[in-house]
């Protein structure tokens, strides 16, 4: 019984790492078209804000919830305005230029930061269940991506900004042509996923030790669980991380951490073989 | 047109001979080497990237299958021709899979570029886990993390102790890319050649002419594998270690950034720009003020933003635009000479 909650434990929170780690990535896909392969080094940047407000005195949840999501939403916002916004509507150029952002910030990060690893401790102590030892940030993590997925929805859904947000992605044109600026809303929706994806450092930094390339260690995954849910942003996200986050969980509990990523790899490549659309270009279409 | 790009390529051909004798003689031949083998495996992208419109993020896939494909053979066999011959058929075998089961699925861009991103990441994690000694294939342990060293290097066919290294190697690996070369030329200039430009242009206009698209890429996909193989053949022998990191992203992004500034569309230009980069690359290495990604990633992002076709292409097409006013203005200042296209 007791492993059994430790197994259901186990699965709900790399479930939830994949949703924090690609949800910044799945509202700039979904809403933009713009895939954005820097994601990985705004996650290493709000790993390191992070570490460096706390090493400054300011309070561990104000820096991971406030200051890192805050600093990554202004650089996404530099980023956007001097790079992306001239490179909207051809793919291709706009994974380039992030790739290059990404060589970018690594470089910067390393001459800055340095090569060495830096860490702080996670805030919350973990607790016996059974005969096992239950990490406590575990369950916060799940918590973040839950309230996470419903304040993304609840934004996109219920609020006067969301409807025009949605608005303009489906015709930027009428948009405009109703008073709205398509420019700003871009701009809006870029910060809103780079403050995500600093979230999702901030929160997942005090797991590891930081180093510069750190980021790339996510970006794949986020990339992959992103493209295999498809253009959706919502369910799109859920499900390829509840279809990887099983495959992975499964694989490493009954083999090694090694075999599951690889079979969340093999996994990504068979279902865009049979789904070259992803998940949701086939099954839930037309969903936020 | 057929005349005027074979003159093209014998005079790439010409030059690349100079340049092949005057190189050793400004920069040591361990550098230069290197710089060659990473100038086979832009143009092994260069190819189906700028000519077949297949925009591959894994290359570094069949750059290291060769090498470790190369260097498992050696250590099992001891002699280095069949093992130099397998370098190159394994990993075109595994892209000519790969090959088919995407372009059979109708994968198309940024599909394509998670799949073969996809595969490169199981190799890479597949190899570096593979530390334990029970992964061994004949006599050679994977050696994980590690990678192999120790096996033997490229030798005169037939003969194992006549090594080839040093000197004798640069000159062997800039024959090979000077054979490449110009094979993949007559292959551009073959209709198999015209057929994966046309694809690249429309797709769906060349199907509808009866040619099978699928079967056409996962060819030219193919030989890409093939001339990638070759170039981690080389680096095998070269570097005389094979590591994890052959497969890693940063690998992948660097052939892919030589191509974009070199040139796509072109063979020479992804060429140049990974001997230039290579050399910059290596030249920032041995300072430490400023960090070698940052340089590359800025080069990346001006690139894609001011000279998206790349930098030889952007050239040509000046020193065209120039040429043509030279030649527009020529006969107002010589009086009346007959326009061109009245000859």
């Amino acid at each position: 019984m007791d492993f059994a909650t430790v197994v259901i434990l186990d699965i709900l929170y790399s479930i939830a790492v994949l949703v924090l780690i690609s949800a910044g990535l799945a509202v700039v896909f979904g809403m933009m078209r713009v895939i954005n392969l820097a994601h990985g080094e705004f996650m290493m940047l709000g790993g390191y804000a992070t570490i460096v407000s706390v090493n400054a005195g300011i309070n561990i949840w104000v820096a991971m919830l406030v200051v890192a999501p805050l600093v990554v939403g202004l650089v996404g916002l530099a980023v956007e305005r001097l790079v992306i916004r001239f490179l909207y509507g051809r793919l291709v150029d706009t994974m380039l230029a992030t790739w290059g952002l990404s060589l970018f910030f690594i470089g910067a990060a390393s001459m800055i930061f340095g090569n060495t690893t830096t860490g702080i401790s996670t805030p919350v102590a973990g607790f016996a269940l059974g005969a096992y030892q239950i990490n406590g940030y575990n369950l916060f993590i799940i918590l973040v991506a839950t309230a996470l997925l419903v304040a993304v929805y609840a934004v996109l859904r219920g609020t006067r900004l969301g409807l025009v947000a949605r608005g303009t992605m489906q015709r930027p044109d009428m948009a405009s042509a109703l008073g709205y600026s398509a420019d700003r809303v871009y701009m809006t929706t870029f910060f809103a996923g780079s403050a995500l994806a600093g979230l999702a450092g901030g929160v997942l930094a005090p797991l590891v030790g930081l180093v510069p390339t750190w980021g790339t260690a996510y970006i794949a995954k986020a990339f992959i669980t992103v493209i295999s849910g498809g253009a959706s942003v919502i369910v799109g996200l859920l499900s390829g991380s509840v279809l990887f986050g099983l495959v992975s969980q499964a694989f490493t509990i009954l083999f090694t951490p090694v075999v599951g990523e690889v079979a969340l790899l093999v996994a990504a490549v068979i279902l865009l073989r049979l789904l070259p659309e992803g998940i949701t270009g086939r099954f839930f279409r037309g969903r936020l | 047109m057929a005349g005027s790009q074979a003159t093209g390529t014998l005079w790439v051909l010409l030059a690349g001979l100079v340049v092949m004798f005057v190189a050793p003689l400004v920069v040591e031949t361990y550098t230069l080497t290197l710089l060659v083998i990473y100038a086979m495996l832009a143009l092994s992208l260069g190819l189906i990237w700028g000519f077949g419109g297949i925009l591959c993020f894994g290359q570094t896939a069949f750059f290291g299958l060769g090498a470790y494909t190369y260097a498992i053979m050696a250590i099992n066999i001891g002699e280095s021709t069949v093992p130099a011959l397998l370098g190159i058929l394994v990993p075109a075998l595994f892209a000519a899979a790969l090959g088919a089961m995407m372009f059979y699925g109708r994968l198309s861009d940024v599909y394509l570029g998670v799949v073969t991103l996809v595969v490169t990441l199981i190799f890479f994690k597949f190899m570096n886990s593979t530390a334990g000694p029970e992964y061994q294939i004949g006599a050679a342990r994977l050696g994980g993390f590690n990678g192999i060293p120790g096996f033997q290097t490229l030798n005169v066919p037939g003969d194992p102790r006549a090594y080839i290294y040093d000197r004798s190697l640069y000159y062997v690996c800039f024959l090979a890319l000077l054979i490449v070369y110009v094979l993949v030329r007559l292959l551009l200039a073959s209709p198999f050649g015209r057929i994966a430009v046309a694809i690249r242009e429309n797709e769906r206009r060349v199907e509808l002419m009866g040619y099978d698209a699928r079967l056409q890429k996962a060819l030219l996909f193919t030989v890409g594998g093939a001339i990638a193989g070759l170039a981690g053949t080389l680096y095998a022998s070269w570097a005389e270690i094979v590591t994890p990191g052959m497969f890693s992203l940063g690998q992948s992004a660097e052939i892919i950034i030589w191509c974009i500034v070199g040139g796509l569309g072109t063979l020479v230009g992804p060429m140049l720009g990974a001997v230039l980069l290579g050399y910059l690359k290596f030249r920032l290495g041995q300072q430490s003020a400023i960090d070698n990604s940052l340089i590359l990633g800025l080069i990346l992002v001006v690139v894609v933003l001011a000279l998206p076709r790349g930098v030889l292409p952007s050239l040509m097409a000046l020193w065209e635009r120039r040429r043509r006013r030279l030649s527009m203005r020529a006969p107002r200042r010589r009086g009346r000479r007959p326009e061109a296209s009245d000859v």
